[in-house]
């Protein structure tokens, strides 16, 4: 529902203030174009999209995915403090966490909803500081290869699409820190 | 190291292949597997986004944009963030698929190798759909008291933004 009053408003704030700025006859054409717009960038990012979606697939299949969850193991132990003699639930994060970091957006979130599933049955109904954790890294986007804004670039002819891969890096390290930092400040003032 | 950056998704591609020969994986089977499923989430995006670049072509012209960009202006310049970034910021944590068509339409309009767009790039590289990721974890939990996790959430967004802008800078001049 939500998404049905943002597009009804995008919609009638332009109409209205398309009408009130006298550019009526340039919302009308734009209305045409967009769908159209839409529908060569698809088609422009589909290349790079099917491409690395393959590569992914790789990924999993020879099991990268799970070798780089044992590797992450020591430090979502640190992260997750609660349930860190909990197998199962850190069995649940750990691939959550590496699934993001490669991209695999699709497999990540059903990992993710598993831990989130098996951290609630210690406090019903009322996320704890572990399950905040786990939300705030999921929030904060991890992607080592943002393959969808890539193909977004390359389809609008950018010389290097993955030329913003450090900026990208550096833009998500702080993001989750300050991300983890607050919520590590917060808890602390919310009590439950 | 410009260089190595360009070469990330080749070089990855040869040791993702090459790691998965040593695993005795078939590489192209899985390959063209993952590609075709590349197809299904296209057309999955395809209409979501049919529906918000239209919604945004027509924001655009009408003005609205310039206009909501000149109101936040003076926040937005203190933060170092460009003004024309604002419509991104605004739905950023709410739709993925309209901070897409946003995202899209700003790097198209102004450029992907320009400030704006790469700044626009980042931004969607580094953040993520706070308030869906939320409903769907805490919903599947059947969690009601979410307690900080939105602030939080929120926080980490607003930081991206701004280092993304900063990266951006950074990077680049």
């Amino acid at each position: 529902m939500a998404m049905a009053l943002i597009w009804t408003g995008m919609v009638t704030v332009s109409i209205l203030c398309g009408l009130l700025t006298g550019r009526g006859p340039e919302v009308a054409a734009a209305a045409m174009e967009g769908a159209q717009a839409a529908v060569e960038l698809c088609i422009s990012m589909l290349g790079i999209l099917c491409l690395w979606m393959g590569v992914m697939e790789v990924m999993r299949r020879c099991g990268l995915a799970e070798k780089l969850s044992r590797l992450l193991r020591p430090l979502l132990r640190l992260l997750y403090p609660e349930f860190r003699e909990d197998q199962a639930v850190m069995d649940a994060v750990s691939a959550n966490f590496s699934a993001n970091l490669l991209g695999l957006g699709n497999a990540a979130t059903p990992l993710g909803i598993d831990a989130v599933r098996r951290m609630s049955r210690r406090s019903p109904g009322v996320a704890s500081d572990d399950m905040c954790t786990l939300v705030v890294c999921n929030t904060a986007s991890i992607q080592l290869l943002p393959t969808t804004v890539a193909s977004v670039r390359a389809a609008a002819g950018s010389a290097a699409p993955f030329d913003i891969l450090p900026a990208v890096w550096l833009a998500s390290l702080i993001s989750v820190t300050v991300g983890l930092s607050a919520a590590k400040l917060m808890a602390r003032l919310w009590r439950r | 190291m410009g260089l190595l950056f360009t070469m990330t998704v080749p070089l990855v591609m040869m040791g993702v292949a090459l790691y998965a020969s040593a695993k005795r994986v078939d590489v192209y089977t899985a390959l063209v597997d993952g590609a075709g499923e590349g197809l299904g989430t296209m057309a999955r995006i395809a209409p979501a986004l049919v529906a918000l670049l239209t919604a945004v072509y027509m924001l655009r012209a009408s003005g609205a944009l310039e206009l909501a960009a000149g109101a936040m202006a003076p926040v937005l310049g203190w933060l170092g963030i460009p003004p024309e970034t604002a419509p991104l910021l605004m739905v950023r944590p709410v739709s993925g698929s309209a901070a897409l068509g946003v995202g899209a339409e700003l790097i198209e309009t102004y450029g992907p190798d320009s400030t704006v767009g790469r700044t626009a790039a980042v931004m969607l590289g580094s953040t993520e759909t706070t308030f869906y990721t939320i409903a769907v974890y805490f919903g599947a939990a059947g969690i009601r008291r979410t307690r900080y996790a939105v602030p939080a959430a929120l926080c980490a967004d607003l930081a991206g933004f701004v280092a993304a802008s900063w990266a951006v800078r950074l990077c680049f001049t």
